[in-house]
């Protein structure tokens, strides 16, 4: 590996949109080849990468805690009514329990993060890129990929799924509050319900698409805040990219697993 | 301190630049740039705004790649050398920002710790911490050790910058307009400081300015980069009192503000 040609200024020549996004692609591609690489050469930044947990995690526990709760709460009061009509609200647990694992948690988790965490890590890098401090760090013999990307890309990759199991967590007592108040039913039998139908494989599932969800969020912002233009406004360009891409890349990235899980569960 | 003059220095090249190309698309900014930088030598850089004084220091340390020509630093060929070589290279080299680019997350302390405990594995706390104390003595600036960039002053901001490059010991020092936007005063503290720097670690230096006074009391030799290439080199003075059309525009507008 030479001499970084993404580095700043290496002004690209003009080329048609559609050659474009190959350039793009490339980049991408780039870039993530490099995310790996850089991820399993020493030396590693294990401060750093606690704190991005930290940041990533934790600060990202109220807003998940409020929407995961409210989720759980409005999904369990919405399906009542259609249970209701086949005398079927004690299949409420197992219902509100396989589609928080399943699906709700991962999406909502991966969506909240990749507004919160993705929109903050594009304009962060953006931000560094346009006051040169990537550039400083570059300059004084330090790789600055490692410390700014694979951190936050580690970190992001390894909170999600934890985040995603709370997030299902916090939906069940949301969804638990609703059933106690209208049937009455205590929450060991609550949680027993809901648990018996879930399986090994959503777990696995689960657990999968958090990790792929968290990977894309980080990745995407990144790319973009390492490759923001020069200006404020290449700042926030790099923040809105970050999260309308991700946001895309998670919906593709949901249909595409459902597909794949769905083979095993035939 | 005495001004040191050109013949002082012996002729032991530490950066050697020959027939530079540099171009952002259809845009020239560097054509046949010859230049070279002396051991132990301040060299200024003068030109106007835009002509590729900050992309010619940058091409120096592989932040950007040249088009064509020889960039050669401390006997090694920037553009062949592989990632970590460049980097290994870069410990040799400092480079002190515009705008001096803190890295604004973190204390001050923690910008200069930053890449001292990275590149110097061998260090122990204690010595680190002295070094770090050494360098803000040197710049006199030790009180503002646990302040963040954002309540430093203008002038503080580039000291600072200064130090965490210092702070490598490097052999070779790159500043890039190290009085822009500073009132006369304090451009005259970084005047100051940047021949400090020179007399007290011994560094070869180049410094990229529109400054006229910071050329005349930094510089012992100037080279004025006009029209893509290096035109004129040569002291203060005798630029100064050549008389070349080119270059005496760009005297009589900086006297004149």
């Amino acid at each position: 590996m030479g001499i970084e040609k993404e580095t700043p200024a290496d002004t690209p020549k003009p080329v048609s949109k559609f050659g474009n996004l190959f350039i793009t692609l490339y980049n991408v591609f780039k870039f993530i080849g490099r995310f790996f690489r850089e991820a399993f050469l020493p030396p590693y930044e294990f401060k750093e990468l606690m704190r991005q947990c930290y940041e990533i995690g934790y600060r990202s526990a109220l807003l998940i805690s409020t929407t995961g709760f409210i989720t759980g709460l409005v999904f369990t009061k919405q399906s009542r009514p259609s249970l209701s009509e086949f005398g079927a609200t004690s299949w409420l647990p197992s219902l509100v329990g396989i589609a928080l694992l399943r699906t709700l948690a991962p999406l909502l988790t991966g969506l909240i993060a990749a507004g919160k965490v993705g929109s903050s890590i594009g304009a962060e890098l953006g931000s560094m890129k346009v006051s040169e401090q990537i550039d400083a760090m570059e300059v004084s013999a330090t790789n600055p990929f490692k410390f700014l990307v694979v951190t936050r890309v580690l970190a992001a990759t390894i909170t999600m799924p934890i985040l995603t199991f709370y997030t299902a967590m916090v939906g069940m007592l949301g969804a638990l509050l609703n059933v106690s108040v209208n049937e009455g039913t205590s929450a060991t039998t609550f949680f027993q319900s809901a648990l018996e139908n879930i399986t090994y494989l959503d777990i696995i599932a689960s657990t999968t698409k958090a990790i792929i969800f968290g990977f894309t969020i980080a990745i995407v912002g990144c790319y973009q805040g390492y490759h923001s233009s020069k200006g404020t406004e290449g700042v926030g360009k790099a923040a809105n990219s970050a999260v309308v891409t991700a946001m895309f890349l998670i919906f593709v990235e949901e249909v595409v697993c459902v597909q794949i899980f769905s083979l095993f569960n035939t | 301190m005495v001004s040191k003059n050109m013949t002082d220095f012996n002729s032991e090249k530490v950066i050697e630049i020959k027939s530079l190309d540099k171009a952002f698309g259809t845009y020239k900014v560097l054509e046949d740039a010859t230049l070279d930088l002396y051991k132990g030598e301040n060299l200024v850089v003068l030109g106007k705004s835009g002509t590729g004084k900050s992309v010619l220091i940058k091409i120096i340390v592989g932040l950007l790649l040249p088009d064509a020509g020889l960039v050669n630093v401390l006997g090694q060929k920037v553009d062949t050398l592989s990632y970590q070589e460049l980097l290994d290279l870069r410990l040799r080299v400092g480079f002190s920002f515009q705008n001096s680019a803190l890295y604004d997350s973190m204390t001050v302390r923690d910008n200069l710790e930053f890449p001292l405990v990275r590149n110097r594995k061998d260090l122990k706390k204690a010595e680190v911490n002295s070094l770090i104390e050494e360098m803000l003595d040197a710049v006199g600036l030790s009180q503002t050790i646990n302040q963040m960039p954002s309540e430093l002053s203008g002038g503080q901001r580039k000291r600072i910058g200064i130090a965490r490059t210092l702070i490598l010991k490097p052999e070779i020092m790159l500043y890039d307009e190290p009085t822009a936007g500073l009132d006369p005063i304090t451009s005259k503290e970084i005047n100051k400081l940047i021949n400090d720097v020179q007399e007290r670690y011994h560094t070869s230096a180049i410094v990229i300015t529109h400054d006229l006074t910071c050329a005349k009391e930094v510089g012992n030799r100037v080279a004025m980069l006009m029209e893509r290439r290096f035109e004129r080199q040569g002291s203060f003075e005798e630029i100064f009192n050549s008389g070349d059309k080119l270059a005496q525009p760009f005297f009589d507008y900086n006297f004149i503000q």
